[in-house]
């Protein structure tokens, strides 16, 4: 079993390594690579900086999937595209002719879609599903007619399921990139009305901005980006060009201003890079690479970003129950009670203000007195300034020396001496 | 013509329908759960699944594969919970990430491995290839009643009846948990109904049915499959079981007639191939979704205006 | 290893004593909370909260929006994980006394378009006593039935659950929390969103529970009504403000302490 395992990761780490230190990476990355390879990356890159940018406002109206039907809902058309254009000019591999095709079905899986969720009880999960199995469906029957018609030039769609720029023409990438340079200019011009109507589509409607239109703009500019991305990313993965920047950029900022620029950020880095790396040799698919890589920083920021990563969050969980049990026990202590629960006796022995056989020590002592007042101090605070307490969010567990002004903490302990 | 029926177009006739039913069933909880694209995305990371116990194996044996193809589904499932709840990143954005991860890494692993010898080819992954499953010693109808002759029935066959049984055990099993769980999941967690529990278990079945389904028809038949008929029946009915009876009344019409179509209708034309089997049952289920969608007697939500 | 510490107990820090060690008060409680803490990313959204219900009491959660009212419920029921504290209910850990407690979530929360009439729902009420394999018989029907009469709605059994109003939909939830017999009802909003005859009807229902010997805790956003429906209040905010029978613990002081400056609003709307 292993024996077919071991020498195709040493065959894999081959290909990388070679690939790393071969002088075509340099280049490649560098754009020194020969002009159509270098208008291919610059192509993908403007691709994955409008897709990122038009993603991310799919996130916050919380329809990233949509993309999915809408890639899928392509094939029928450039099935259909290639079929008419075959007939009338004998090749149907015209590219701007099949990028019509398909933006053309796609346009029509988008009204399907709306029609379903507006019309019918049935939610947009299920019509996307729907949408995109059946387009789907619909134009592989359509391919398997090309295949009836003429078996010898099929190949011409079959670099759209997958993607590839190896062998691209350098007037199908400049259209790419002139293509995606427009979409993303048009994001940019449209960036308030999508703002407003992604966070807040009733107070958009009260600004006069008409939320359907915004709505039609956002899904028309998906569109594009999917059409003019298939040819490089492949009609699978595509989707990920929308979906995986905006959600890497959620890790990083909570500024709903911010995050379109991330997001196109990343998803620029991320084409070129997996454009780059797929220029090194044969075997090397453009989508699966340019998806990897922005998986690879999406694996990093879901693990690391401080705002809502994985170690992160875990550890201000891990520091709050901490608190939490320190708190409770050694309020136990200073009231005399007992303490059962195991946490609390861990984290009290760790903190060493109780003895292993559970006894209090002297620290110990002196920390449960400062708990007590800690606690005595901010209940008066919260019974003198109920509005300040409420609205500063002070539950009791910051240091009331640290939250309040030393005057209000002097006041606050002046009155409690006094009681 | 009878004998040659039997043999050619018996087998992915009766492969199509049971898959179609094995789908359908757990369909119908998807959808209410609003989890119908889990379906979509299980179907994706089969193929990566397959890849990678190709090249662990080195053999394109069903077993390893199917075993491959279980456990990259299953463990999608997995990736997709851990990133929702760790990130709060939404369903639909989360199942898109993993999906796609899961495909890219397929599609870099077997095209770094197609060294010529064995070919795994992607398209048949997607497309399926149901007009290749025959039934070599099935030379007519009396075959049927020919125990050696069933004997040497195609594989897919038995393996997609046992799915469906125990898809209907599941079901018939744990129908008040799925009940309970579907429609109040913080109720049911207070009376003991193990909804996570449930929940998963119902996943796990989705991986199993799109797995033995890919194996037979390739993965777009398994996403229409899950969302189409149970979809349409949502619209049919207000109460849970029949929508079960009419999801796989659906989904049984869409592979008799799909398969039909792909396979009988080019010639009625003149042409001498067929068409896609899968891709036809698959479109085939979408005239009857929409169908529902313009008469099905409930399609409305109570209060939904036209 | 504790022999050393003095056992002596007073209700405050989150400690619950193994069952020898505990006064009969608390054996009796059917809900007391010590300590109870919930993290939200690493912020409470409870801190040590105590919390004790006295035994045929009509309790009333109260506490401005992001208080913690819904979590509460949800983490003493053990939907919501909780990082410290501890919930007892009949003096049992709370895991082995969930046959005893009944929950109606929010009615918000669900997905009224499903499947389902409205004996299926209110039969859910009884599957901790079907088992796995067993369907509601003609017995429990009959049970569903008086369970759908005690609330006024015997006539629309039959009825698709996404064809009744707010207040039909509440009511059969009520049905559904009333075919458990249980002894402690634990409610969410009950009140939010029905229509006043509605509300009258639910309060009349909760009041015989209540004189049937139950236990009653809502939920509740209407501080205009917490004297007329309730005896026992809890104000949170994150933390247990007070607790306690109204006529002591529902003060204007308390009620500042624990809204803040939005009371005003809320009093001028209310009361």
């Amino acid at each position: 079993m292993a024996d077919g395992w071991w020498p195709f990761r040493a065959q894999v780490r081959e290909t990388v390594m070679d690939a790393l230190f071969d002088q075509k990476l340099m280049a490649a990355l560098f754009f020194s690579a020969g002009y159509n390879t270098t208008l291919v990356t610059i192509g993908a890159a403007l691709l994955g900086a409008s897709a990122g940018a038009v993603g991310a406002f799919m996130m916050l109206r919380k329809r990233s999937l949509v993309s999915d039907a809408i890639s899928h809902a392509t094939l029928p058309g450039l099935a259909l595209a290639f079929i008419v254009m075959a007939l009338a000019t004998g090749d149907g591999r015209f590219m701007p002719g099949l990028m019509l095709g398909a933006a053309l079905s796609a346009w029509l899986g988008l009204l399907a879609l709306e029609w379903v969720t507006r019309r019918t009880r049935l939610t947009e999960d299920v019509a996307i599903g729907a949408v995109l199995s059946v387009f789907f469906g619909l134009g592989v029957t359509l391919l398997t007619v090309i295949q009836v018609m003429d078996t010898g030039r099929r190949a011409g769609i079959g670099g759209f399921l997958l993607g590839s720029t190896a062998g691209m023409l350098r007037s199908e990438a400049e259209l790419i990139a002139v293509a995606a340079a427009l979409c993303g200019v048009a994001v940019y011009v449209l960036r308030r009305p999508f703002t407003l109507v992604s966070f807040d589509p009733a107070y958009a409607a009260t600004q006069g901005i008409s939320v359907r239109m915004t709505d039609l703009a956002l899904l028309a500019l998906a569109l594009i980006v999917t059409v003019i991305g298939l040819k490089v990313a492949g009609l699978v993965l595509i989707v990920a060009l929308t979906i995986l920047p905006p959600v890497i950029a959620r890790f990083w900022t909570n500024r709903p201003g911010r995050l379109p620029l991330i997001a196109a950020a990343v998803g620029a880095f991320s084409a070129y890079a997996g454009a780059v790396i797929s220029s090194l040799g044969p075997g090397l698919p453009t989508g699966a690479l340019i998806v990897l890589v922005s998986f690879a920083v999406f694996v990093v920021s879901l693990v690391f970003s401080p705002l809502r990563g994985l170690l992160a969050g875990q550890m201000e969980m891990l520091a709050l129950r901490a608190r939490v049990h320190e708190r409770q026990g050694l309020l136990a202590m200073a009231r005399d009670e007992p303490v059962y629960d195991r946490m609390t006796l861990r984290v009290l022995r760790r903190a060493g203000f109780i003895r292993a056989d559970g006894v209090p020590t002297p620290a110990g002592h002196a920390a449960a007195k400062a708990a007590q007042r800690e606690e005595t101090l901010w209940s008066l605070y919260r019974r003198l300034f109920p509005d300040e307490a409420a609205a500063g969010g002070y539950h009791g567990l910051t240091p009331i020396n640290d939250a309040l002004p030393s005057d209000i903490v002097r006041d606050l302990e002046a009155r409690v001496a006094v009681h | 013509m009878n004998s040659d029926f039997v043999m050619l177009n018996l087998p992915p006739l009766v492969v199509g329908v049971l898959t179609a039913v094995c789908c359908a069933l757990p369909g119908n909880f998807l959808v209410l759960r609003r989890q119908a694209l889990v379906g979509d995305a299980v179907s994706h990371v089969v193929l990566p699944g397959i890849v990678l116990a190709f090249v662990i194996t080195g053999s394109v044996a069903a077993g390893p594969m199917l075993l491959g193809a279980g456990l990259a589904a299953v463990g999608s499932l997995v990736l997709i919970e851990i990133i929702r709840r760790v990130g709060r990143i939404e369903p639909g954005a989360a199942m898109g990430v993993v999906f796609t991860a899961m495909f890219a890494g397929g599609i870099l692993l077997l095209e770094q491995t197609n060294t010529g010898h064995v070919h795994l080819d992607v398209e048949h992954a997607l497309y399926g290839s149901l007009e290749s499953i025959v039934w070599f010693d099935g030379e007519g109808w009396h075959s049927l009643f020919d125990s050696a002759a069933l004997a040497q029935l195609p594989p897919q066959v038995p393996r997609l009846a046992l799915t469906l049984l125990a898809v209907c055990v599941f079901i018939a099993v744990f129908w008040k948990e799925l009940f309970i769980g579907t429609f109040d999941p913080g109720f049911a967690a207070t009376v003991g109904a193990r909804p996570g529990l449930v929940g998963l278990a119902l996943a796990v079945v989705v991986a199993v049915v799109a797995v033995m389904a890919f194996d037979a028809v390739g993965a777009i038949i398994v996403v229409a499959m899950f969302i189409c008929p149970a979809g349409a029946a949502r619209l049919m009915t207000d109460r849970l079981f029949p929508q079960l009876l009419w999801s796989v009344a659906f989904a049984v019409i869409s592979a008799v007639v799909g398969y039909c179509l792909a396979a009988f209708a080019p010639s009625w034309f003149g042409f001498s191939h067929a068409l896609s089997a899968a891709g036809m049952i698959a479109t085939v289920a979408g005239v009857v979704f929409a169908a529902a969608c313009l008469f099905g007697p409930r399609r409305r939500r109570a209060g939904q205006v036209a | 290893m504790l022999d050393s510490v003095k056992p002596l107990r007073v209700v405050g820090a989150g400690q619950t004593p193994p069952a020898g060690e505990r006064a009969a008060h608390d054996v009796d409680s059917p809900l007391a909370i010590t300590g109870l803490t919930v993290s939200y990313g690493g912020k409470p959204a409870l801190l040590s909260v105590d919390f004790t219900v006295p035994a045929g009491a009509m309790v009333a959660i109260v506490g401005p929006n992001g208080a913690g009212k819904s979590t509460l419920i949800k983490a003493a029921l053990g939907i919501v994980p909780r990082i410290a504290g501890e919930v007892r209910v009949f003096g049992a850990p709370v895991e082995r006394a969930m046959a005893r407690i009944a929950y109606v979530p929010q009615r918000a929360s669900i997905d009224w378009d499903f499947p389902a009439t409205v004996i299926d729902v209110v039969s859910m009420g009884f599957y901790r006593r079907l088992g796995l394999l067993r369907l509601a018989g003609n017995r429990y029907r009959q049970k569903a039935l008086d369970c759908l009469e005690r609330v006024g709605m015997a006539a629309f059994a039959a009825r698709q659950i996404g064809q009744l109003s707010g207040g039909q939909q509440q009511r059969v939830f009520i049905a559904r929390a009333l075919a458990q017999d249980a002894d402690l009802y634990i409610l969410d909003e009950p009140f939010a969103g029905v229509d006043a005859v509605t509300e009258r009807a639910i309060v009349a229902v909760l009041k015989d529970l209540q004189a049937r010997g139950k236990t009653i805790i809502c939920v509740h956003h209407d501080l205009g009504t917490v004297q007329d429906y309730f005896d026992h209040v809890l104000l949170l905010n994150v933390r247990r403000i007070a607790s306690g029978p109204v006529a002591e613990t529902f003060t204007p002081a308390k009620l500042q302490e624990t809204y803040g400056g939005r009371l005003v609003a809320v009093q001028g709307a209310g009361a």
